[in-house]
């Protein structure tokens, strides 16, 4: 085979591998250039819970990255949500597909659970919240959030969504660790 | 000439390919409350800690680590350092080799992206700052409190 065609012939090999290269790689970077993209801010759902090495803030060439657990991995069987991790944690320990440990040591400590509903009624249209101990005790100490956070008394926490949203009061947990306030419905769930 | 333009042309898309991976990949998309810590670490010669917290609450209830372990609800508020973790203080409590696996796995730990800022990687403060994920990364401190 004579010199120039071989030449033509790897750049044409190394062409077919860079376009389909590009096809792979390019939607993305489409989606966020392109004006009219479907929902350009939102991130696909193909790119949620994802691996370690490729979730932009672990630095894939540490030694340590690949002996990571992906989440996906972790996640798999449990109960399912629309933000956050996309996990139900409440409902994965209160159907048994969870049990973390309470005490850090000793795997069969119970939880020390307490079983109370605080209404909060709030203005307008919107359902009154429904604040319960119980899903909260199962995973914390009364300690955590009493008083520092929320004075134990009736009346005494101004409480209000740009707060929370600001990372107070319910937003030390909800927005950052917890299910964010985007899922209205599983804090104000009680109709007027 | 033909043979010009073809490596010119190879060049190109090899290059197009190379910053559109990088471009790619330069989007963070860790787990939500996934918690970067980076006070000491980036001064230090160190890749900066992330700790998984959704890791961590599937093995152990809030309760140990903000209750019992003294843990604030807070992304760099609990001055931590590796004397403290070596004298069983805070993540030492259980990386001691015994319940977890002890500290001399740096790697582990210290596996973030250097100068990624403490963070509680997509919270909602952070998000609401910066609604274009790209742009997270360059944000100071956005849950500092």
């Amino acid at each position: 085979m004579p010199t120039s065609s071989r030449s033509i012939l790897s750049g044409l090999v190394l062409l077919t591998t860079s376009v389909v290269l590009v096809g792979v790689a390019l939607p993305r970077a489409t989606a966020q250039d392109n004006p009219n993209a479907f929902n350009r801010l939102l991130r696909p759902a193909s790119e949620r819970n994802a691996p370690p090495e490729s979730d932009g803030i672990h630095d894939p060439t540490s030694d340590g990255v690949m002996f990571l657990q992906p989440p996906r991995d972790a996640f798999d069987g449990l109960p399912k949500s629309r933000s956050g991790n996309y996990i139900n944690w409440s409902l994965a320990i209160e159907n048994g597909l969870l049990n973390p440990r309470y005490d850090m040591s000793n795997p069969d400590a119970p939880p020390v659970v307490m079983d109370l509903n605080i209404v909060r009624e709030v203005k307008g249209s919107m359902p009154d919240v429904v604040y319960p101990h119980k899903q909260h005790t199962e995973w914390l100490d009364c300690a955590n959030c009493h008083p520092s956070i929320f004075i134990p008394q009736k009346g005494a926490n101004q409480i209000s969504m740009a707060s929370i949203l600001l990372g107070e009061k319910c937003g030390v947990c909800h927005g950052k660790v917890a299910f964010p306030v985007s899922e209205c419905r599983r804090c104000h769930s009680k109709a007027k | 000439m033909k043979k010009r333009a073809l490596k010119l042309l190879t060049t190109c898309t090899v290059l197009t390919v190379f910053i559109a991976v990088l471009s790619y990949n330069n989007q963070a998309d860790a787990e939500y409350g996934d918690v970067v810590l980076n006070e000491l670490s980036d001064e230090s010669g160190m890749r900066p800690v992330v700790f998984p917290h959704w890791f961590h609450r599937i093995r152990f209830r809030c309760k140990v680590c903000h209750g019992d372990l003294g843990f604030a609800f807070k992304a760099g508020g609990n001055g931590i350092n590796m004397v403290k973790i070596m004298d069983g203080e805070y993540c030492g409590a259980c990386h001691d080799g015994d319940i977890a696996w002890s500290i001399e796995n740096c790697d582990l730990c210290h596996s973030g992206n250097p100068n990624t800022v403490t963070q509680v990687h997509n919270s909602t403060a952070r998000t609401l700052a910066a609604p274009v994920q790209k742009d997270a990364a360059s944000q100071d401190d956005g849950d500092k409190d």
